[in-house]
């Protein structure tokens, strides 16, 4: 019974309004209105112009003063802050094109509306002014390619040596980090070694392998610079850290790399932004599947010397998996005992 | 001048109407219909039938974003089993929607249903020519989009979905079923019907680009072309060398899923087990992508472009400025759009050096496109403007060409592009500057054309009405997008409340939904206007814009070969509006210098015996007709 009334309700609300149309566009005919150029509508359209222009600009400067903090997040890396910088120096400059293009385009639209007193300025070209506003932009331009070139360059480049090295692998729908270990060396891999337990296919006939360690955070210093080592399993991902300001897509086959210098701990953030339960935050940015927007992974800043003694107390790979040991060779096994401390031979 | 109309084209001459035209069937008059302007009328209804598709689509998907605790319960009718129980949207249904709202849009709206529509039924009319240099090709290019759309429609009524990997479809993802279920019959279906859509788009481009060359009526030279024709010619361009590149993408992802080539896949685990797959590369796949992908938003944008050029000049009353630097501006444009495609990949982890030539090539292109906008604002400056819906609509593009295409100079930086890679930054950008400003070309168009098309007018008040609502409207639903992707926020989530660092702007995102939702309300009174103008609008005069260009000078409904005597001979470029000492404010492209003694430029003069030279010739037509 309801939904009828409902039906009747939005059927009565059609009618109505096909009513009032169909007055309107009578009127129309019978006043000749639609005949005039220099109309009441051209008018409306003229003015309206002007106030959805005034009302813009207003909404825009409010909504971006009085809500930078909310949308402005902080930033804890060292190239971060060159690339916020730059991204601000952009916004100043585009915004001021963006006014005054905007201006000038309502402006003109409501200034210059039609009159049956006026004609139109008969005006093709003018080469100089266009000269003009070509080479402008094309200096502006040029300044910030420039800039950009310099940043994109530097952000880049190769690690420094004494970087802390770190493997990141993405798959479906999680994130895995594996450290190196004592040695400061990852072992190889083979995507064909990896089984529901070995989820890296780490190669034991490596090493480089045998210290290896795979966390459930990650863990990062404050004030050094970290190299992720990027890879992904089965389909594209990207590992993003909104607060780094760090972004680089997980490809199955290819590894890829970023490198940064975290220059805020965990704490220190938590005391920055009030919040006692906040923590860094990496998330995927490549679409991946069903469980894309949980793609979580916390990673944790610590302090030079908190990191290092964190480091030392992880227990390796090898040694909450026992069973790989019968992988090692011959040769390594020696090895794989000492870094494991357990007896292969019982 | 009517009267001189009448003259030269003899259209209200009643023999034209009693023979010349055997009779049609209604299939081969509406149906299999080889004249350009039913074709064009073809692909623009289809066209609009996927723009309320997409729209639809983008309406379920903004409820999810914008209200994540509704109950969808009342989509259950319609959706069936992608409602969890829970009454929630299926998160990998979410993907799907997202997947097919770009597809659609971009491809079937506004390639098929925008050059499609004005390519077919601008070309002939603007340039004098009686119809396409093959009527026949034309009408397959239609009936193969048609084809295309049937397929496209088909993957959304299987039981694993339509393709869902996002609209670049990008492999691994879209060629392994197990790690997506869109991925399978959906991405096949969607693979068949793009390869449908290429081969429509590639017959359809090569016989505009061969009917602008070759067709032009007499004094139709290139620097007489109006500015729509110069952008439709150079959008058939741009679809007819990056379309076959899409096309080879394609198949080699065919070759990927079905036959167990290696192009794009290598060192993959997945469900359990390790593929043979050895040697390929997932970058490869993107670099073929786009390679169509960045022309693509060209061959959108160019014909928005083009059109609104010719409405705000007509519009303004005024020509429009920097007529040679506007060709120009479109030249380098569609030059440039084919050596920019890897910004779309700064941090794929393509090497970085390839990226700093890339971000150098892409902030290029940012120059013929401020020269555009200069060129707009200059022609309406000191005009004489009235606000037609087209003219609205043409302005409304120029406000979203300026803001969308300023946040392109942050994107086009690779150091910025890091920061702001795959967040709603570059949603709002593209939705800006790509979606919203074709689209608004699209529908100036439409009410510019419609007289012409259909012989009444659309009502300009509902015109009025629809634009304000759909342009207020966009701009609330992507100028806060901006905030959203400065504060990080990542694209095709299905929800943030995972993240803390993304659990914010809940209110801001409901706000973008509510004016979504008003804009896609909005159409609804541009599909009524529409329909009802073309059975009940009031009877066009000839001319109603007082415009220059050709299509102006033939009949009411014009026949099939357009107009019913001669094709008229063109004198003159088509800007020349208010011209001084001239009686009327503008002079169509049909009258010679030597009736407007009074408002020749003195190079103008010079031409007068020239054209005199020009009447004795006499051009045979007979061959032609039809």
């Amino acid at each position: 019974m309801f939904e009828v009334a409902i039906g009747l309700g939005v059927i009565l609300v059609l009618v109505i309004l096909m009513l009032l149309f169909r007055v309107q566009s009578l009127l129309n005919v019978a006043r000749g209105s639609d005949k005039k150029i220099e109309s009441t509508s051209n008018r409306v359209n003229g003015l309206l112009m002007l106030l959805f222009m005034i009302a813009g600009i207003v909404g825009f400067f409010w909504y971006s003063i009085s809500e930078f903090d909310s949308y402005n997040l902080p930033n804890a890396s060292e190239h971060g802050v060159i690339t916020d910088r730059m991204f601000w120096i952009t916004t100043v400059i585009t915004g001021v094109v963006f006014i005054l293009a905007n201006v000038a385009l309502f402006y003109f639209a409501f200034r210059y509306q039609y009159k049956d007193s006026r004609k139109a300025l008969f005006y093709p070209d003018n080469h100089k002014l266009e000269i003009v506003w070509t080479v402008i932009p094309a200096i502006v331009l040029t300044l910030l390619v420039g800039y950009g070139l310099k940043v994109w360059t530097q952000i880049t480049d190769d690690p420094p040596e004494d970087a802390e090295v770190v493997e990141i692998m993405g798959y479906q729908f999680a994130w895995k980090v594996r450290y190196p270990g004592k040695d400061g060396l990852l072992g190889g891999y083979d995507y064909r070694l990896i089984d529901p337990v070995n989820e890296f296919g780490v190669d034991f006939t490596d090493k480089a392998s045998l210290d290896d360690f795979v966390p459930r955070e990650i863990h990062v210093p404050k004030g050094k610079p970290v190299s992720l080592k990027i890879r992904a399993r089965d389909v594209l991902h990207s590992v993003y850290l909104p607060h780094l300001r760090v972004k680089m897509d997980a490809v199955p086959g290819m590894p890829t790399r970023f490198w940064f210098v975290p220059t805020k701990s965990t704490a220190e953030m938590r005391q920055e932004t009030g919040n006692p339960e906040f923590n860094y935050e990496l998330a995927c940015t490549e679409i991946c599947g069903r469980g894309h927007f949980s793609m979580r992974l916390i990673m944790v800043v610590d302090e030079p010397e908190d990191y290092e003694a964190w480091y030392n107390s992880q227990e390796t790979w090898l040694s909450q998996n026992p069973t790989y040991l019968s992988k090692v060779p011959e040769n390594l096994q020696e090895l794989a005992e000492a870094a494991t401390g357990i007896n292969i031979k019982n | 001048m009517d009267q001189h109309i009448a003259e030269t084209t003899g259209y209200h001459s009643a023999e034209w109407h009693a023979h010349g035209h055997h009779k049609e069937s209604f299939v081969t008059k509406y149906i299999f219909s080889q004249d350009h302007k039913t074709i064009a009328k073809q692909f623009l209804i289809t066209g609009i039938f996927w723009a309320f598709v997409g729209g639809i689509l983008s309406s379920i998907f903004r409820l999810q974003l914008g209200f994540p605790d509704m109950s969808l319960e009342w989509l259950r009718p319609l959706l069936g089993g992608w409602i969890t129980d829970a009454g929630k949207l299926d998160p990998e249904f979410y993907l799907a929607l997202i997947t097919m709202h770009g597809t659609i849009m971009v491809f079937f709206v506004l390639t098929a249903g925008l050059s499609g529509t004005f390519a077919n039924f601008l070309i002939p009319l603007q340039i004098g020519a009686r119809d396409m240099a093959s009527g026949f090709l034309n009408m397959l290019s239609y009936w193969f989009f048609f084809a295309s759309s049937v397929v496209m429609l088909c993957s959304f009524f299987l039981k694993t979905g339509p393709a869902a990997g996002g609209w670049v479809v990008y492999p691994p993802l879209s060629a392994l079923p197990q790690a997506l279920q869109g991925s399978g019959g959906g991405m096949t279906l969607w693979l068949v019907a793009m390869a449908l859509f290429i081969i429509s788009s590639l017959l359809g481009g090569i016989n505009y680009i061969t009917t602008i060359i070759n067709l032009r009526t007499r004094g139709m030279t290139f620097a007489r072309l109006p500015l729509t024709i110069w952008a439709l010619l150079l959008t058939a361009v741009l679809g007819v060398l990056s379309f076959p590149v899409l096309f080879s993408a394609a198949l080699l992802l065919i070759f990927d899923r079905s036959f167990g080539t290696s192009f794009y896949l290598s060192d993959i685990y997945i469900g359990g087990e390790a593929l043979s797959n050895l040697g390929g590369s997932a970058i490869l796949f993107q670099h073929l992508f786009w390679f169509l992908g960045h022309p693509e938003v060209y061959i959108v944008m160019l014909p928005g472009l083009g059109i609104t050029s010719e409405i705000i000049s007509t519009n303004s009353r005024k020509p429009i400025f920097g007529y040679r630097a506007m060709i120009g501006a479109l030249l380098a444009i569609a030059i440039l759009s084919f050596v920019v495609w890897a910004h779309h990949m700064f941090i794929t982890g393509m090497n970085p050096f390839l990226g700093s030539i890339f971000m150098i090539l892409t902030l290029i292109i940012a120059i013929p496109s401020a020269v555009k906008v200069f060129n707009y604002l200059a022609t309406m400056w000191q005009g004489n403007i009235r606000f037609t819906p087209g003219m609205l609509f043409s302005i409304g593009l120029v406000s979203f060409f300026i803001s969308g295409g300023l946040t392109g100079i942050f994107l086009g930086n690779a150091a910025l592009d890091i920061p702001l890679h795959d967040t709603y930054f570059v949603v709002a950008h593209f939705h800006l500057v790509m979606a919203s400003a074709s689209f608004f070309g699209m529908l100036a168009g439409v009410y510019h054309w419609f007289p012409k098309m259909f012989g009444r007018m659309m009502d300009a008040k509902l015109g009025y009405l629809h634009f304000w609502l759909t342009f207020v409207g966009v701009y609330l639903v992507f100028f806060p997008m901006h905030y959203i992707g400065i504060a990080g926020f990542p694209r095709r989530y299905y929800s943030w409340t995972n993240f803390d660092v993304f659990n914010a702007f809940t209110d801001l995102n409901t706000f973008v939904t509510v004016a979504a939702l008003a804009v896609m309300g909005a159409q609804l009174i541009f599909l009524f206007n529409f329909f009802y103008s073309i059975f009940r609008g009031r009877v066009a005069p000839p001319n109603p814009w007082r415009s220059n260009t050709l299509e102006w000078t033939t009949p009411l409904h014009p026949g099939h070969g357009n107009w019913p005597g001669a094709i008229p001979v063109v004198y003159r470029w088509p800007y020349d509006y208010s011209k001084p000492g001239a009686e009327e404010d503008f002079i169509p492209q049909y009258i010679p210098f030597s009736q407007t003694i009074e408002s020749n430029l003195p190079h103008e003069n010079e031409l007068i015996a020239l054209e005199e030279e020009e009447e004795g010739i006499v051009i045979d037509e007979s061959s032609e007709s039809h």
